[in-house]
This record gives C-alpha cells, sequence and structure tokens, in this order.
C-alpha cells in the first residue's frame, strides 16, 4: 500500500472531520433531531387527546343514553298518569252528569207533580163551577114549571129512599 | 414482465464490465512500455493514497485530475500542483519550488539531495518517519480530496434535510423521509440502547456523524471511477484518527466508577502491579480494534474486487472477462453491505464504549 504521508491524512482528517462535525452538529443535528422530537411530542400529543376525545365521546354517549332512557320513562309516566287523569275525569263527569241528571229529573217530577196538582186543582174548580152552572141551568130549567119541580122533588126522595 | 427481466440483466452485465473499464485504462500505459503486467502494484496503486488523481489513459496518456503539494520544508511553506512531477514515482523527475529540489519516489515527497544518500532499504520503507529526508507533508491528496468531497455532499445533504423541517412539520417527505429512519435508527437502536436513556442525546452528534462519515466513505470507495473510488476508509491513518476521537470522547465522559474500575479494579492490592497494565491496555485495545476492524474490512474488499478484475490481465483472455465480471458484480454487493455494516459496527463499539464509561455502576 502506498503511504503518501501520515502527517498529511492525520492532520486533514482531524481538521475535516472537526470542522465537518462542528457544521453538521450545528446545521444538521440540532434541527434534525429536534423536529424529529418535536414530531414525536406532536404525536404523542394528538393520539392522547385522540384517546380523551374517544373517552369523552363514550361519555357524551352514555349520558344521551341515559337522557333518552330517563325521557322515555318519564315520558310513559305522564302517558300514564294523563291516562289516569283521564279516566278519572270520565269517572267524575259520568258521575257528576247522573247526579245531575238525576236531580234534573227529579225537579221535573216534583214540577211535573206540581203541574198536575194545580191542573187538577184547576180542572176541579172548572169542573165544579161547571156543575154548578150546568145544575144551575138544569134547575132553573127544571124548576121552570111546577110539575118538573114536583117530580124532581118526587124523584130525590125516590133515590133517598131507595139509599 | 419480460421487460423488466431484460433491463435488469443488462444492468448486470453493465455493472459488472464497468470495473474493467476503470482498470483497463490503466493498462494501456503499462503495455504500452511492454512491463509485463504486475497485479500487487495495480492494487496498491489503487488501495493507496497519491498527490494525483487519475481517471483513465487515453491513447498512451494519462488523464489526471492534478492536486496541490503543500509542503512545509526547511524553507517553510511550499505550495505547487502535483502536475510538476509529471507522474514520476521513481525519484528522477526533480521540481524545483521555493529555492529547494524535490523528487517523489513511490508517492513519498524527498528532499533531492538528502535522497541521494539513501539506501535502497531506507527508499523502500512504506512508512517515512524520518523527516530529515522529507518535508513535512500537508497536500490535499487524493484520499483528503474524497473525504472533503464527501463532507460536502453528506454536509448539503443533511442541511437541505434540516431546512426541510423549517416548512414541513408533518411526515418527512422526499430526502428527509429516506434519511430520516437513518437518523432514527442510530438513535433507538445505537445510543439508546447502549448509552442509556438519560445520557445518549450529548453523545448523538458524534454517533450520527461517524455513522454517516463512515458510510459514505465506504460506498464512495466503492464507485469505480473518478472523483470517486478512493479507498479512504481503508486507509490506516484515517481509521486512526477516528478511533482517536472516539477514545478521548470515551476516555473524557469516563465518570468516577469507569476510572476506579481502571486504577482501583475490585481485587486484592498485591494484584495492582498485574491488574492496572492490564486495564490500561484494555483501554487502548477498544480504539485499536475499531482502527484495525475499518482499515482491514475495507482494504481486504477493495483488493479482493481489484484482484478479480486483474485476473482477466493476468490470463490475458477476454473470456475470463465475464466470469470476472460476475464475480466482480457479486463482491460489489457485498462490499455495499460490508460498507452499511462496516459503519454501523463501528458507530455501535464507540456507542457502546461511551456507555460503559458513563455507566452508573451499583456494584463493586
Amino acid at each position: 500500500m502506498n503511504f503518501t504521508a501520515p502527517e498529511s491524512l492525520i492532520f486533514w482528517t482531524t481538521l475535516i472531520f472537526i470542522v465537518f462535525f462542528i457544521l453538521l452538529k450545528k446545521f444538521a443535528w440540532k434541527p434534525i433531531l429536534g423536529a424529529v422530537k418535536g414530531r414525536e411530542e406532536a404525536i404523542n400529543d394528538a393520539l392522547e387527546s385522540a384517546e380523551n376525545a374517544k373517552k369523552e365521546m363514550q361519555n357524551l354517549h352514555a349520558d344521551n343514553e341515559r337522557l333518552l332512557h330517563e325521557a322515555r320513562s318519564e315520558r310513559d309516566a305522564m302517558l300514564k298518569e294523563a291516562r289516569e287523569i283521564k279516566d278519572k275525569i270520565v269517572a267524575d263527569a259520568k258521575e257528576l252528569s247522573m247526579v245531575e241528571g238525576d236531580k234534573m229529573i227529579a225537579q221535573a217530577k216534583a214540577t211535573i207533580e206540581s203541574e198536575k196538582k194545580a191542573a187538577v186543582a184547576d180542572i176541579k174548580s172548572q169542573v165544579a163551577n161547571l156543575s154548578v152552572e150546568i145544575a144551575e141551568k138544569v134547575i132553573k130549567e127544571q124548576l121552570s114549571n111546577k110539575d118538573k119541580q114536583l117530580k124532581l122533588v118526587e124523584d130525590m126522595l125516590a133515590d133517598i129512599k131507595l139509599n | 414482465m419480460i421487460a423488466q427481466k431484460s433491463i435488469k440483466l443488462i444492468a448486470i452485465l453493465v455493472f459488472s464490465l464497468l470495473p474493467l473499464f476503470a482498470v483497463a485504462g490503466e493498462e494501456v500505459g503499462d503495455h504500452g512500455d511492454g512491463k509485463e503486467f504486475d497485479a500487487s502494484e495495480l492494487i496498491n496503486g489503487h488501495i493507496g493514497d497519491s498527490h494525483e488523481f487519475h481517471i483513465a489513459d487515453w491513447d498512451g496518456h494519462p488523464i489526471t485530475f492534478y492536486l496541490p503539494v503543500i509542503l512545509w520544508s526547511d524553507n517553510g511553506l511550499t505550495v505547487f500542483s502535483s502536475e510538476k512531477f509529471h507522474h514520476d514515482n521513481t525519484g528522477h523527475h526533480v521540481v524545483e519550488a521555493n529555492g529547494q529540489e524535490f523528487v517523489r519516489h513511490n508517492d513519498k515527497v524527498y528532499y533531492k539531495n538528502k535522497f541521494e544518500e539513501m539506501s535502497d532499504e531506507q527508499k523502500s520503507a512504506m512508512i517515512p518517519v524520518d523527516y530529515s529526508v522529507r518535508p513535512l507533508d500537508f497536500s490535499i491528496t487524493k484520499l483528503v480530496f474524497s473525504m472533503l468531497m464527501a463532507s460536502i455532499i453528506l454536509f448539503f445533504l443533511f442541511f437541505t434535510v434540516a431546512r426541510s423541517y423549517k416548512k414541513n412539520d408533518k411526515a418527512p417527505k422526499g430526502i428527509a423521509g429516506f434519511l430520516e429512519p437513518l437518523v432514527l435508527f442510530v438513535r433507538d437502536d445505537i445510543a439508546i440502547p447502549n448509552i442509556g436513556e438519560k445520557k445518549y442525546a450529548k453523545y448523538m452528534p458524534y454517533l450520527l456523524t461517524i455513522f454517516f462519515f463512515i458510510w459514505i466513505n465506504n460506498v464512495i470507495g466503492l464507485i469505480p471511477f473518478f472523483p470517486f473510488s478512493s479507498n479512504l476508509t481503508g486507509n490506516i491513518f484515517f481509521t486512526f484518527v477516528l478511533s482517536v476521537i472516539t477514545f478521548l470522547i470515551t476516555s473524557f465522559s469516563g465518570n468516577k466508577d469507569y476510572w476506579r474500575h481502571v486504577f482501583a479494579p475490585p481485587v486484592p492490592k498485591a494484584l495492582y502491579p498485574i491488574m492496572i497494565p492490564i486495564e490500561i491496555i484494555g483501554l487502548i485495545t477498544k480504539p485499536f480494534a475499531l482502527m484495525i476492524r475499518l482499515f482491514a474490512n475495507i482494504t481486504a474488499g477493495h483488493i479482493i474486487i481489484l484482484s478479480l478484475v486483474s485476473l482477466i490481465f493476468i490470463f490475458k483472455s477476454i473470456f475470463i472477462a465475464p466470469i470476472s465480471g460476475v464475480f466482480v458484480l457479486f463482491m460489489s454487493v457485498l462490499e455495499m453491505l460490508v460498507a452499511v455494516l462496516q459503519a454501523y459496527v463501528f458507530t455501535l463499539l464507540s456507542a457502546l464504549y461511551i456507555g460503559q464509561a458513563v455507566a452508573e455502576h451499583d456494584q463493586h
């Protein structure tokens, strides 16, 4: 192997390597390693936040589910209550109407009764008047002549006898 | 389907023959001189270092990218183009610069007057450390040029990535999308398991830098044409500097427990004269292993590929070319794996050593 001069290569290797090392360290390794580290941290952060978001989503989902469930049961309860109220109202109404009806019927009956009584009384008085007038007229007629008056007396006497 | 298959086949053929072109050029010159083909010379030339960047030969003339020669000589700083050596590597061509005369022999620059007095044994020394015969050489050699290029490519690549994050704070796009997983790989599979969650951040820039620096230089070494193909990570001085840096970081990060383990190991005091030297040797073997491992793996890969290519010229037959090409393709693919593997291993072991130095021991 041809060695030109050991001092040449040792000198230049040392010089070039040191200068090269310093330049690379300043302009390449620091920015590259920094950027790589920064990106790794960013990726880890992103993954972590994604995990957190996922958890949050799950929580939200569970919350939603719970809320939905609550709403559903509340609705059911409300419907049940409404149905009960409706039934109660209907029943109440029925009862009330029945009572009212009865009352009205009773009232009507009473009115009818009183009207009837009044009518009957009226009829009675009219019949009495009419009979009095008829009787008057009959009597006047019958008593217009003597024979008939006598006859009447005789008939009446006969009736009494019979009785 | 059929079209895809045939495209793949053509690609395999082209790529298996590609390394041949890179070397084929090399040979024209040698054959022109009527010399016998010397595989070890070719391989040594390719895996070593040089003052100029040889691209190819054309019509017997080498096409070369000349790099500056920078010398710290007896007369002070001397700079001239490597073109002045006129491709001479035998010590015959004299270059005058800054009032001095230089010659080059086996890619090493010597003072002319001193070189003439040297023995053959001295001349053939692989690593010349006698600075009386040669000036201190701080040339921008082929490997230094390659290293500069790799640094610039890497810097712009990662600067672009860093800038893209300023505009885009979402998932990474484009080049960032490709490089970010690698950065994360270094962080999550190398730094954190070995150094620990608490302390890794401080060492990340270093680990990332060596990982990508070694990797890109390994890959550049595998591309068989200009301006690539240099065997930087297979050069022991380069791996030496990197492992020394790892060693220094490890030593300066070492906490009380780490140093107590070295200088006051949990053994009877009588054993200290044996244990302390062993522990100190242990400290040094770790970066030493790092240095040798990277150097040997990459150089071995280059040597195997070049040897396979050289087979063609050794057998002097065109029929060996496809066989050699397929083997070269296979080795190249394997070396692509080794390129990333060795970068990974170097980074992993650096992280491991740093981790041992900063670890908090409960026991002992």
